[in-house]
């Protein structure tokens, strides 16, 4: 038992490795919200009027909402006013030399993304996000040649202030929702990119965001459009230090694809989860949402979702083009006192759209692991077809693993599955490992993996390495 | 808050009348339930257990509101609350959920309770039928409440039916509590078959003991708008349930069944099985929770909606919905929304059958998937034929029964 207990220890102890923090001069600006701090956010970032406008907008939209409650979430309560919105970590930079500070540099090799170009791995372009600020975008120039357009969204708006203006919130309108029109107000940086008609990108993107300085929030924003028969594999993570205060992280992804189109967004989401004691930790509440605009277009989502205290999110899809295809592979896993509530929406609008979830969630601890799911069938979409699958781990007796699946069905062509199963890892499984020689920790791991492995294998060859080193470390000391 | 309006102030008015016909037990709930339903007023859909019911709508319309108590006469087993022995006196609106306004608004308009009352021990030979019949000329609402208690080791089999004897609007209210002490065993069956104008709430809140069986089963065959809540709590361990339902709608009938199923101890086993059929503009929708506290272990559940939507109007709303606290659990749910099987269409065309009986066969053989977990044999067969007529559209024709007359 002691050697079980020390060997607890050691795991809770190394369990988060992304934790440390960076020294760097960050310019972060006053707390607090009001619409002279969205005026200055917009005045630093140089924007233009419209955007402006928009952010005003959506700033006096979200002063008239409340914040939600209906997730199966205990939230703490969110001060607004207690949050800076603006955080700068690059300001030596602009001020001096036009170098990257080495520090900014540092925290990103750490955490596993070069941006030296030459020490990349190659077929990965990444933007590196800290706090409010892209740092760096790299293979800018290597994309251009195809006409991909890839930089950070503030630059997009001073070069293709076109584009941004067509798409942006065309997606996800500042009204969709609380987090929505807060994100829509203060929106700092994030990625945005364009694949032109016929081209295949020749690289996997990537962002990459990372909290660093204290009493901030990230408030980033994508924008991905797809045209017509071009295709994208797009991939984000993101870490954030160890501190025992809540942050919070409300970011909007939208993402067009036009006709014959594929995108492919895959997320490994290793946010910091808050300690065992279940203090601390990142709020994640993302609105996330792909509109298949074009025939047979086609979109997946692919999340690995480790991290976070508080994960809020449904990374959703609506079919509008004839014959669009949507999938949504998720594994959730939750352990100590992490909340999740997360799933997806599948709105069919067009004729003959498909759509497959599936979702596995893996809870332990203390944890609360809830999916949550729309699908949605027009009585437009004559001949939709959707599948769901959802299946629920359960490790130890004190978590929890919840399903809530709507569908709404207006249309008598169309085909819907839904099916869900909850249940431990069976004792005949782990006695026929045991009996192998395997101990009970890596049977557990070997099984869990084998579990999520529908998932995983859906990511990206590098990604899924990632997630399948994370699964186990996220799940370590919790058997027993 | 209009719609809340005239009930606040009827109740003002007749509150005496109430009372007066009324016994003190359910006197003694009444103004806490006022007090409720005044507070809360009717759920919005913002309520997640009313999402898809039009509560207002349903509740707007003026409606004489009927305060008639029950005849003294009533059959073995059967009594009026001021009747019944103390100790099941005692049990009226402890079972029901006083939070819901629903319930609130029955216990506040309701002037008296049918108790059954099975003693320990004892196995009711024949099913006791309870038949409601709306009658009147005038638009009536109704607020009907049962209370069911099944002693230690008692047996029984009742079945509820509703019907409507005239074309007038009804609005029933119903609440049905029942409680079922350790190693009891009940079959209850409730049949609706109104017609286009009726509309019905109606909230049932089970009490399993330890032991205890129950097999539920809530058909649907004919309605206007209806809403079933339907809450089972068990509460002793290796208490079973099997909740059973069916629903055929068509025109622009709505109907709306809500379960919960609340595992609180361990050893418990449940079953779902949810079946609609909808034609023309109907609208169904199934919201069915399984709960599985902690520490509930070694629960076993199954929780099946199959839908078949018959029109590109018809919607169907579904929603099986798990949550789960305890680990060494086995827990289940399906649900699907599709179409007839073009395959099977083919095959009895094939054999003679025209396409109109084909489909209507196929329509049975749906249902008869819950029909025939029904353990009660002369039910059984009588629901089958119901269910044929009722799919050839001659349900709703009147047959001219002696009640009629």
């Amino acid at each position: 038992m002691k050697e079980k207990n020390s060997f607890v220890r050691e795991v809770a102890e190394k369990k988060y490795e992304y934790g440390f923090t960076t020294n760097v001069e960050t310019d972060i600006i006053e707390k607090g919200l009001s619409e002279d701090v969205v005026r200055l956010i917009s005045q630093k970032k140089g924007e233009p009027d419209w955007l402006l406008q928009f952010r005003l907008n959506a700033f006096r939209y979200w002063l008239t909402l409340e914040q939600p409650t209906w997730g199966h979430l205990k939230m703490p309560p969110i001060d607004y006013q207690a949050i800076s919105y603006y955080a700068d970590p690059t300001q030596k930079k602009k001020q001096g030399t036009g170098e990257i500070d080495p520090e900014l540099m540092k925290t990103f090799d750490k955490l596993g993304i070069p941006l030296e170009e030459r020490m990349a791995l190659a077929g990965t372009a990444v933007d590196a996000v800290m706090d409010s600020v892209s740092v760096k975008t790299t293979f800018r120039e290597k994309l251009q040649e195809n006409g991909i357009i890839f930089c950070s969204i503030s630059e997009a708006v001073r070069e293709h202030p076109d584009l941004v203006r067509e798409y942006l919130g065309s997606v996800v309108p500042y009204k969709d929702n609380f987090f929505a029109a807060l994100n829509s107000a203060v929106f700092s940086d994030g990625s945005f990119v364009y694949i032109p008609k016929g081209v295949r990108c020749p690289m996997e993107l990537s962002t990459y965001f990372r909290i660093n300085a204290r009493g901030t929030g990230q408030f980033e924003r994508t924008l991905i459009v797809c045209d017509d028969d071009a295709y994208v594999s797009y991939l984000e993570g993101c870490t954030a230090p160890m501190r025992d205060e809540n942050q919070l992280h409300a970011a909007i992804v939208e993402i067009v694809v036009k006709e014959r189109a594929e995108v492919k967004y895959s997320t490994v989401q290793n946010w910091y989860p808050g300690d065992s004691e279940g203090k601390g930790g990142v709020l994640n509440l993302v609105t996330k949402r792909g509109h298949l605009r074009g025939a047979n277009s086609r979109l997946s989502w692919t999340q690995v979702e480790t991290g976070s205290a508080i994960t809020w999110k449904y990374p959703s899809c609506v079919l509008s083009g004839e014959g669009s295809q949507a999938e949504f592979y998720s594994v959730a896993v939750t352990n100590n006192y992490q909340q999740a509530d997360t799933g997806t929406k599948m709105i069919h609008i067009g004729r003959n759209t498909k759509s497959t979830i599936i979702s596995k969630g893996i809870s332990a601890g203390k944890s609360q692991n809830a999916y949550r799911g729309l699908v949605k069938v027009a009585s437009t979409a004559d001949g939709a077809r959707n599948y769901s699958s959802c299946d629920s781990l359960l490790l130890g007796s004190h978590c929890g693993a919840h399903t809530f699946p709507y569908m709404d069905v207006h249309n008598d062509t169309a085909v819907v599955e839904h099916e869900a199963t909850t249940s431990k890892i069976s004792e005949d499984q782990l006695f026929y490992c045991n009996q192998r020689g395997i101990s009970t920790e890596e049977a557990v791991s070997l099984i869990v993996n084998g579990y999520a492995k529908e998932v995983i294998n859906k990511l990206p060859m590098e990604f899924a390495v990632e997630a399948q080193k994370l699964l186990g470390v996220s799940l370590e000391g919790s058997v027993g | 808050m209009s719609a809340e309006k005239q009930y606040i102030d009827f109740f003002g008015e007749v509150h005496d009348t109430i009372a007066a016909r009324s016994c003190a037990e359910m006197n003694e709930q009444r103004e806490s339930a006022f007090e409720a339903f005044s507070a809360q007023g009717f759920p919005s859909p913002k309520v997640e257990r009313y999402r898809y019911a039009k509560v207002e709508a349903d509740f707007s319309p003026n409606y004489g509101i009927a305060l008639t108590p029950l005849t003294e006469q009533l059959p073995p087993y059967c009594f009026r609350l001021t009747n019944a022995e103390p100790q099941v006196r005692i049990l009226y609106n402890k079972v029901a959920d006083a939070t819901d306004s629903i319930v609130a608004l029955n216990t506040m308009l309701c002037v008296d309770t049918l108790v059954v009352h099975v003693p320990k021990g004892i196995r009711v030979e024949h099913p006791i039928q309870i038949s409601n019949i709306l009658k009147g000329e005038q638009d009536t609402m109704v607020s009907r409440r049962i209370l069911v208690v099944m002693d230690e080791m008692a047996e029984a089999d009742i079945i509820i039916t509703d019907r409507a004897a005239s074309q007038s609007r009804f609005l029933t209210n119903q609440v049905i509590e029942v409680v079922m002490k350790d190693g009891s065993h009940l079959s209850l069956y409730e049949v609706e078959e109104t017609h286009l104008l009726c509309t019905r709430y109606n909230s049932v809140f089970v009490q399993q003991g330890r032991n205890s069986s129950l097999h539920h089963t809530n058909l649907t065959l004919f309605n206007g708008h209806t809403r079933n809540r339907l809450d089972i709590l068990l509460q002793g361990e290796g208490s079973e349930v099997t909740a059973n339902g069916c629903v055929i709608a068509d025109k622009m009938q709505r109907v709306d069944n809500n379960t919960l199923i609340d595992h609180q101890v361990p050893h418990c086993t449940s079953n779902e099985l949810y079946k609609y059929v909808l034609d023309d503009s109907a609208v169904g929708a199934f919201a069915g929770k399984v709960l599985v506290r902690e520490g509930a272990q070694k629960t076993s559940s199954k929780e099946t909606n199959a839908n078949l939507c018959a029109t590109s109007s018809a919607r169907m709303y579904t929603q099986p919905m798990l949550e789960i606290y305890a680990d060494d659990v086995q827990c289940s749910h399906g649900s699907t929304v599709g179409q007839m099987d073009e395959a099977a269409l083919f095959y009895m065309r094939q054999r003679g059958i025209d396409e109109k009986e084909a489909r209507l066969l196929l329509k049975a053989a749906f249902i008869t998937e819950v029909i025939e977990t029904i353990p009660l044999e002369s039910l059984r067969d009588r629901l089958h034929v119901l269910v044929d007529k009722r799919l050839r559209g001659e349900l709703s024709k009147c047959e001219g029964c002696k009640l009629c007359k």
